[in-house]
């Protein structure tokens, strides 16, 4: 393809996604206009625009965000240096299970290794 | 009493190594040293640190299980400690220490689903900016189309896996049963965006994210095309601009 | 800012320290609370939700700024960059009062994320002074100083606590925040009594109180340790410290908090509605009123 049909492919496509946008953009240009009134209205109804498939479920509420903290607590001990990673989670229903156990000192080359 | 600065450096010390001695000076009521209240802050910042990355991680976790996602978290925080007091950006390199640590090379897509949940993260706290109205684009000369440079979104975030790794995050944030997922199956390329209020993802056809972290990088239009058709021959331009432009996630437009 | 509550009032009522759980319901329900209180950290995030509701909800409630990362009390100078981004919140948000801690959290470039204990020395005293008077020029405003949670002591301590913090707000013109948990988990933890402590407190300089619950444990002789956990409801003991409070300060506006284990909202409101009828209460006698103004 020469540079000159080249630069026309890229115009025709730059052309037809302008077009496919029939005023301003489906989300942004309310927020533009009214940030406050949008965001509640988009918090509830999650709606997003149809290319690239559907988007997935929003989850903003798992995704908070770490938040800092003023308060202490006192349930938790963690006084030693031995680290058990035994992963016993979900990742043991994505496919076949297997456990590693594991001491270590904070240091990858103090590890030892495995028993399944 | 040393000087306070050096009483303080001894104490963060021994905040970080259980095996430190209580710092001289530090009493309880009676006078005496006493290496269980002193614990206290050391259990607080450890704890305060874990239940952070808990929070930033919830799939990372939920794949783990609780006690070895702790575990792994409390070695995470023994590694490294915030160095800013802004917590939201605690834990970024949190995803590559898991791909690291040889215990979990077992899960081997986890790093990624970790990428995945880091990218939200940040799409979610990310600058705000206002879309490029369609007008300034529409006036591009067309045989300059190819030159144009794009600013994307400043939420926009790829994350590329050879693991269906966006599949198993979206199993685990969901409360949808899980199905077992293949380690073979065909790796995934995650777009995450925050158009406005609420964060989205979605997994990018083949070539779109060459496209799309060849626009990030700043290169023009024309190059990033060519990116993105040697990466896949199917490759849509025309799909790409349209989805990018009605998630208004093109900001700017420079020749 | 258009809110109806863009000066710098703040009514002698109870408020509620603002987590994102509740964002909704907040914004749904729109309940009757004097104010909220947000951590200054957790909005230093560029854009996003966070302070998309937090405009939203500031628009209908005056707000109180706190922070837990400025680390007054290191000896290090203060980091500029934090400076700017309190100053950047300030201005967006206008809050009705601005405080932070009796502690340091920072040192040798790292952020320990928990409220460290100060030495009360003559020393600290002139830097934690500095520190305020830094912060008090770059803020354009009178800052807040709370009084600390503590588990341990130190031998060099020169001053008691109470005086330790009015020498501070007598030096450096800062006002003080009177955390009456801390007051009953230091005191439990250090073995003073927290009726004489409340006495001797300088309680001229008091512009707001915290409330929160805690927890409790042993230390390693088996005597008494409670942990500022912020986790359950305010203890009956610290309900009855808060009431001796008040009837030496009179109505001051108070903040319940509640950082872990969060309830629903309507628990935490019934938590400020208790707070409330302490301050509506008819003022105690004069009898009562033993402590020592300032």
């Amino acid at each position: 393809m020469s540079t000159r049909t080249a630069s026309l492919a890229i115009a025709g496509a730059l052309a037809t996604a302008v077009a496919a946008l029939s005023g301003p953009p489906a989300l942004a240009g309310g927020m533009a206009m009214n940030p406050r009134a949008h965001t509640m209205a988009e918090l509830h109804t999650g709606r997003f625009v149809r290319c690239f498939g559907v988007a997935l479920a929003g989850h903003n509420d798992c995704y908070a965000g770490p938040g800092t903290t003023c308060a202490g607590t006192a349930t938790h001990n963690y006084q030693g240096n031995a680290f058990k990673l035994v992963p016993t989670g979900t990742c043991t229903a994505i496919h076949t299970p297997y456990v590693t156990i594991v001491d270590g000192h904070g240091s990858l080359n103090r590890i030892t290794e495995g028993s399944r | 009493m040393p000087p306070w600065a050096d009483l303080q450096s001894t104490f963060a010390a021994a905040l970080r190594d259980p095996q430190h001695p209580v710092p001289s000076g530090c009493i309880g009521p009676d006078g005496a040293p006493d290496a269980k209240r002193f614990a206290i802050y050391r259990n607080n910042v450890a704890s305060s640190l874990i239940d952070c990355l808990a929070e930033s991680y919830p799939a990372t976790r939920r794949l783990l299980g609780e006690e070895c996602f702790r575990e792994t978290a409390r070695w995470y925080t023994t590694q490294e400690l915030p160095c800013s007091p802004i917590l939201l950006e605690y834990g970024a390199s949190f995803p590559d220490f898991i791909g690291e640590l040889e215990p979990l090379a077992e899960l081997p897509y986890l790093a990624d689903v970790a990428r995945i949940e880091r990218a939200w993260l940040e799409a979610y706290h990310a600058a705000e900016a206002t879309p490029i109205a369609p007008a300034v684009l529409a006036r591009v000369p067309a045989h300059r189309a190819g030159e144009l440079c794009l600013t994307l979104h400043p939420t926009v975030r790829i994350v590329r896996s050879r693991f269906a790794a966006l599949s198993i995050w979206q199993l685990n944030v969901a409360a949808a049963n899980l199905r077992p997922i293949p380690l073979e199956a065909r790796g995934e390329d995650a777009l995450l965006c925050r158009p406005a209020a609420e964060v989205y993802a979605r997994a990018m056809p083949e070539g779109g994210a060459e496209f799309i972290c060849a626009l990030a990088a700043g290169e023009p239009l024309g190059l990033a095309a060519e990116r993105a058709g040697g990466a896949c021959i199917n490759f849509d331009l025309t799909e790409h601009l349209t989805a990018l432009l009605e998630g208004g996630l093109i900001i700017d437009a420079r020749l | 800012m258009s809110a109806p509550f863009s000066h710098r009032d703040i009514p002698a009522r109870a408020g509620v320290g603002l987590k994102a759980h509740h964002y909704r319901a907040i914004l749904e329900s729109r309940p009757d609370i004097g104010f909220f209180e947000v951590h200054a950290e957790n909005y230093m995030g560029a854009g996003g939700p966070p302070h998309r509701y937090l405009t939203e909800i500031r628009s209908h409630y005056p707000l109180c700024l706190h922070g837990v990362g400025l680390s007054i009390g290191a000896d290090a100078p203060l980091d500029p960059q934090h400076l700017r981004r309190l100053a950047e919140l300030l201005c967006r948000y206008e809050p009705a009062l601005f405080s932070e801690h009796l502690a340091w959290s920072s040192h040798g470039g790292h952020f320990f994320n928990d409220l460290l204990p100060v030495p009360y020395t003559k020393a600290t005293l002139y830097r934690v002074c500095e520190h305020i008077d830094q912060v008090q020029q770059r803020l354009g405003r009178q800052m807040l100083l709370e009084n600390p949670s503590t588990y341990l002591t130190f031998a060099a301590n020169s001053y008691e606590e109470g005086e330790f913090l009015g020498e501070i707000a007598r030096r450096s013109g800062c006002a003080l925040l009177l955390d009456v948990n801390n007051v009953l988990v230091a005191c439990t933890n250090q073995q003073w009594d927290p009726l004489r402590y409340l006495d001797r407190f300088p309680m001229a300089h008091v512009r707001q109180i915290h409330l929160a619950g805690h927890a409790r444990d042993v230390d390693a002789r088996g005597r008494t340790v409670l942990i500022d956990s912020h986790d359950r409801p305010i203890d009956v003991a610290v309900w009855e410290l808060y009431s001796r409070a008040i009837a030496v300060l009179g109505p001051t506006p108070t903040l319940i908090e509640w950082d872990q284990n969060l309830p629903e909202w309507p628990a935490l409101h019934a938590e400020a509605a208790r707070a409330e009828a302490h301050l509506l209460a008819p003022p105690h006698r004069k009898a009562c009123r033993h402590a020592a103004l300032g």
